[in-house]
């Protein structure tokens, strides 16, 4: 596994983890009340286990499965899933600060993120041994 | 194929068609005039949708296909694996009736039921993190 890919995934399993304790304080406290504030801690549950875990990991995975070139560099201009996986998360960051504007910034991170590893990984989508 | 990852995927396929045909059954809600207690599937097709197909989709398809972790423990601690299916599946399943149950029975065992189903489910999202972890590395 490339080390982009070991750094994407253990991010997304700390999200994981994350996302599903505060899922789990939330079900506990749906099914025995301790405070009406547990319910705020919902947006922070979402984007952790579907932005945090879920598509990261598929963007690591994806680093590391999909076919490399057969000259070097095999894993092509690597700098830009780099920057991808930094502004995807630094963008992840600011929406769960949960402030308006920080949502706005934190979400066009993410979406620059999207774009520059679409760029990326397009090349790298094409059959064996071309 | 590992024989743990076969069970989380044949799981996990099981909780994709529950997921849609609870899916299909909100939608068909308003138009046939259903009884608004199916309302109360909502959080339960999202969480067997995310949770029960694709988190445990890609625990299955880590467990096999991941680096190895050791000659020893190539997939890791198999006890701590199968605990993961267990924890998850058993708090997924509780969470499936009792969710529902505890809406239209307030005040009954249900709620306890969904708080088993929470510390379930959030043991099995840990021990496959630190089960995995070892084998998240290059090669």
């Amino acid at each position: 596994m490339p080390r982009l890919s070991v750094w994407m995934v253990r991010f997304s399993l700390i999200y994981l983890g994350i996302g599903m304790t505060i899922g789990g304080m939330m079900l506990w406290n749906k099914g025995i009340f301790i405070s009406v504030d547990l319910w705020r801690l919902l947006p922070y549950h979402i984007e952790l286990m579907l932005f945090g875990w879920v598509m990261q990991l598929v963007m690591g995975v994806a680093f590391w499965i999909v076919p490399r070139y057969t000259t070097p560099p095999r894993y092509g201009k690597t700098h830009r899933a780099w920057i991808a996986f930094a502004m995807f998360n630094i963008g992840l960051w600011l929406v769960l600060i949960q402030h308006t504007w920080l949502i706005l910034v934190g979400r066009v991170l993410m979406l620059l993120a999207v774009v520059l590893f679409v760029v990326y990984l397009f090349p790298r989508l094409k059959p064996y041994g071309e | 194929m590992p024989t743990l990852t076969r069970y989380h995927i044949k799981m996990g396929l099981m909780y994709f068609l529950l997921s849609l045909f609870m899916g299909v059954i909100l939608v068909a809600q308003p138009i046939f005039n259903l009884s608004i207690d199916v309302w109360t599937l909502r959080p339960v097709f999202f969480h067997f949708l995310v949770v029960g197909w694709i988190t445990q989709i890609i625990i299955g398809v880590a467990h096999w296909m991941f680096p190895k972790r050791s000659k020893e423990q190539p997939r890791g601690n198999l006890v701590l694996g199968w605990m993961v299916f267990i924890c998850l599946n058993i708090g997924l399943v509780f969470r499936g009736f009792a969710e529902p149950l505890f809406f239209i029975y307030p005040e009954s065992i249900w709620g306890w039921t969904l708080v088993l189903s929470a510390v379930l489910q959030v043991v099995a999202g840990w021990l496959f993190v630190f089960n995995i972890w070892g084998r998240v590395k290059e090669r």
